[in-house]
């Protein structure tokens, strides 16, 4: 008797190209090596490739990264000083962050949304009383980290977040500052 | 089995797999405590308040440590892949993961390999992976907010933090965005979104809003969505199907949410104590509407007792 299998045909991505990639442009090519160097060290898998027609700054190389983790990353390249020209995202390099807010007011407290992720603060104390929103696994570790501190002397989410959300929160975070004229 | 997939902010933290337990305000797990605030763990807590609430089996949490560098995250899809398809679940609620195309494709493809796909419900990071895989269809839901919802909308953008700003300014417009989310094959099989009026809507249309009890100031009170999203989870582990379920979760969630009087500055724990008086009588509600339209004993049970879905589908007992 003679028995028939079937293995299903393996599914490849409907969307071939690299949406959670991004781009880290730089002035020169050994700035793209040690940076090259210093995130492999640190455990990223990233690549050298040459640059996308749209990206117009920078050398002939450009590094692809995991965009998620662009908070972390440039933190790594700033505090060694090879802060990269620009980032991008891979499949649409013409993207750039949000640069909407929206504030709500409450009477005693003030929340400012930027893009997913959102900050409210007492206006009396300028304790921060809640965050919500967003997706990434460093927003209940900012939220455990900020929530109760006050806005003036709580480090910036960009110091103690790691991914898109965290520099999500930062933006809403300068917002909310602005708003307050701190 | 009902299981939900998170992590906790802790940087030390293990995988961790099993039944938790909720015991004041924290949940225990393989003898780790965790205490419920937002993200996985209010899921989780929101989610064993309905099931017990219901009579059910406690669901099954697979949780690992990850403050957004993305190890432990990796580390539970590693273990998943092997795991997750073998563990028969009905039910998968996907949470707070780092986004990771390769690794979402990677398990849902092993769970496929398994014949029928579970129903697979995705909130916070993992819908974000969802719907940049191209597989978001493969979904039975999605729970995202309105900056999410455009996310969603934006074929384009990787990330919540990318979406383009003519599409942001149609936040107001929530019917033209989900039209948008679903058209460009990044909506899961029904949406329900999250905001001052919630909608519960499929490719076809918008099935149900829900904003009442009106409580504005359950938007900025993180941990809402995250109870919002372990609601439904359980409900349809209870045996409604997705859509009633997240019409029920969305009420009683802001009931609980009314019944904590919060202000901005509550913290979700609060809300979840509340769940359970909630639930019972957003469920009451519910059921003596079906009497009025089934007036008779087996149709006045409820889907966790007895399968009312396919009489509310054929309209007779």
């Amino acid at each position: 008797m003679a028995f028939k299998v079937f293995k299903r045909k393996k599914r490849t991505a409907p969307k071939e190209k690299s949406p959670d990639r991004g781009l880290l442009s730089f002035h020169n090519t050994s700035e793209v090596i040690k940076a090259e160097s210093l995130l492999r060290e640190k455990g990223w898998e990233v690549r050298v490739m040459g640059p996308p027609p749209e990206l117009r700054t920078g050398c002939d190389l450009v590094i692809e990264f995991p965009l998620v983790e662009q908070l972390n990353i440039l933190r790594l390249l700033e505090e060694n000083k090879i802060a990269p020209l620009e980032v991008v995202p891979v499949d649409d390099p013409l993207l750039k962050p949000v640069g909407l807010f929206k504030t709500t007011d409450y009477g005693q407290y003030l929340m400012v949304r930027a893009a997913n992720m959102k900050l409210t603060i007492d206006k009396e104390s300028l304790r921060i009383v809640n965050i919500s929103g967003g997706g990434c696994p460093d927003v209940p570790y900012l939220g455990a980290k900020l929530v109760g501190k006050d806005l003036r002397q709580a480090s910036p989410p960009r110091e103690l977040g790691h991914t898109l959300c965290g520099y999500a929160l930062q933006l809403a975070y300068e917002e909310i500052k602005r708003q307050c004229s701190l | 089995m009902l299981a939900l997939i998170g992590t906790v902010p802790k940087e030390d933290f293990p995988l961790v797999s099993g039944t938790a337990v909720l015991k004041g305000g924290s949940l225990s797990l393989n003898g780790y405590q965790i205490s419920v605030n937002r993200g996985t763990p209010a899921l989780i807590a929101a989610t064993s308040m309905v099931c017990e609430t219901l009579g059910l089996p406690r669901p099954f949490s697979f949780l690992v440590g990850d403050i957004g560098l993305g190890d432990g995250s990796r580390k539970l899809y590693r273990h998943l892949k092997s795991h997750l398809p073998s563990l028969g679940a009905r039910i998968i609620a996907f949470h707070y993961l780092q986004p990771d195309v390769d690794w979402h494709n990677r398990i849902l493809w092993a769970l496929e390999e398994q014949g029928n796909l579970p129903v697979l419900i995705a909130d916070a990071g993992y819908m974000y992976a969802a719907k940049m895989s191209g597989f978001a269809a493969s979904y039975d839901l999605f729970t995202p907010d309105i900056g999410e919802l455009a996310f969603l909308a934006d074929e384009v953008a990787p990330h919540p933090f990318y979406t383009r700003g003519f599409i942001l300014h149609e936040e107001d417009n929530v019917p033209g965005l989900i039209k948008r989310a679903f058209e460009g094959g990044n909506a899961a099989k029904t949406l329900l979104i999250k905001g001052s009026k919630d909608y519960i809507c499929t490719k076809e249309r918008v099935l149900a809003t829900v904003d009442t009890p009106r409580v504005e100031t359950l938007e900025p009170i993180g941990g809402t969505g995250d109870t919002l999203t372990g609601m439904v989870a359980a409900l349809t582990y209870g045996g409604y199907p997705v859509a009633e379920a997240a019409i029920l979760a969305a009420r009683a969630n802001r009931l609980a949410g009314a019944l904590a009087n919060p202000t901005p500055a509550t913290q979700v724990v609060d809300i979840v104590e509340r769940i359970p008086k909630a639930l019972e009588a957003v469920l009451d509600e519910a059921g003596k509407v079906r009497e009025q339209i089934f007036p008779t004993t087996c149709c006045r049970e409820l889907p966790y007792k007895r399968a009312l879905i396919d009489t509310y589908a054929k309209g007779s007992c």
